[in-house]
């Protein structure tokens, strides 16, 4: 068996079965994270059934071109996330910082497209607990619309917001050489948990930026 | 387990796709296709998700272990959704005895 020093824990046979370790319990940690983005979509799923009216109010008043720049940038930063991790596995430490800083650049714009369509609902009076204050038809239910969407985009930012510190720490300990081809498996989970972040945003932009803006 | 290295070429081209959905399920919202809005919308997400989860997270050249992993996880989502919003949708199918 070959000495990877102190990439190697004593518990496992070899590398290959150690990452497949931690692979697998992030997995195990991506399939509770599932159910738990999961009953908020259900809810998003019920109430539209029974209000499709008030969602199809709530929806236009949010801005589909911010929707789909934040959509894309969000699938730069995914793309650029999977490049490190071909960086990280080839051993060029210096392609793999970049690609983690642009990474992380992407990420905080994506808050900062997220914190700026917040804020335009907030000038509109659309933020439920703070300042709700719509007049026009069913103003009950356009509330439940937007507390939904508060809510669910919420928990996606601070998701964001976990991912930029996991990868500011990933590209600090890249940048003192920490990762070698053999030993590369933080960046490699990651990665998993920055594309399932990605993977939440895939869906919640459709069902609040897309198919709820025809329903009358 | 043998450790596959995705190229950078392959991951260029699923993102070039993804951006093309992207841009493909934008136009379709800004247009009233009625109930196919819906559809057309979850379709293409649907397939983002996969191409996502398939390449980006590596699922398919993975163990079986961590694909069952995604299988369940998917399948208890399923599972939630299924059993809720079929209860939603039938409710008042029936009357109450006595009512």
């Amino acid at each position: 068996m070959a000495n990877h020093g102190l990439a190697l824990r004593h518990q496992f046979d070899d590398v290959a079965q150690q990452k497949e370790a931690s692979t697998f319990g992030m997995w195990l940690f991506l399939a509770t994270e599932v159910l738990f983005f999961g009953g908020m979509f259900l809810c998003y799923t019920i109430y539209r059934r029974w209000y499709p009216v008030a969602f199809g109010m709530g929806s236009n008043h949010l801005s589909l071109m911010l929707g789909a720049v934040s959509t894309a940038v969000l699938i730069c930063s995914s793309y650029f996330m999977a490049c490190s991790v071909n960086s990280a596995a080839t051993g060029k430490k210096n392609a793999l910082v970049g690609y983690l800083a642009m990474t992380i650049v992407l990420a905080i714009a994506f808050l900062a497209i997220e914190m700026s369509e917040w804020h335009m609902l907030y000038s509109e009076g659309l933020m439920p607990g703070f300042n709700f204050t719509y007049h026009e038809m069913d103003p009950r239910h356009v509330q439940l619309f937007f507390g939904l969407y508060f809510s669910m985009t919420g928990l996606h930012a601070s998701h964001v917001t976990i991912g930029i510190i996991l990868l500011t720490v990933m590209a600090v300990r890249a940048y003192r050489g920490a990762f070698t081809p053999d030993y590369h498996t933080p960046i490699e989970v990651s990665g998993l948990y920055w594309h399932f972040v990605d993977l939440v945003w895939i869906f919640l932009f459709p069902l609040y930026y897309l198919i709820a803006r025809h329903l009358q | 387990m043998s450790e596959h290295i995705v190229t950078k070429k392959q991951y260029g081209f699923v993102f070039v796709t993804l951006m093309v959905l992207t841009l493909v399920t934008t136009y379709a919202g800004m247009k009233d296709l009625g109930p196919l809005n819906v559809v057309v919308a979850l379709a293409i997400a649907v397939i983002k998700a996969s191409l996502v989860v398939l390449f980006f997270m590596h699922v398919y050249w993975s163990t079986k272990l961590n694909k069952i992993v995604v299988v369940s996880g998917i399948a208890w989502l399923g599972l939630l959704l299924w059993l809720t919003v079929s209860d939603f949708a039938t409710r008042g199918w029936l009357p109450f005895p006595g009512k």
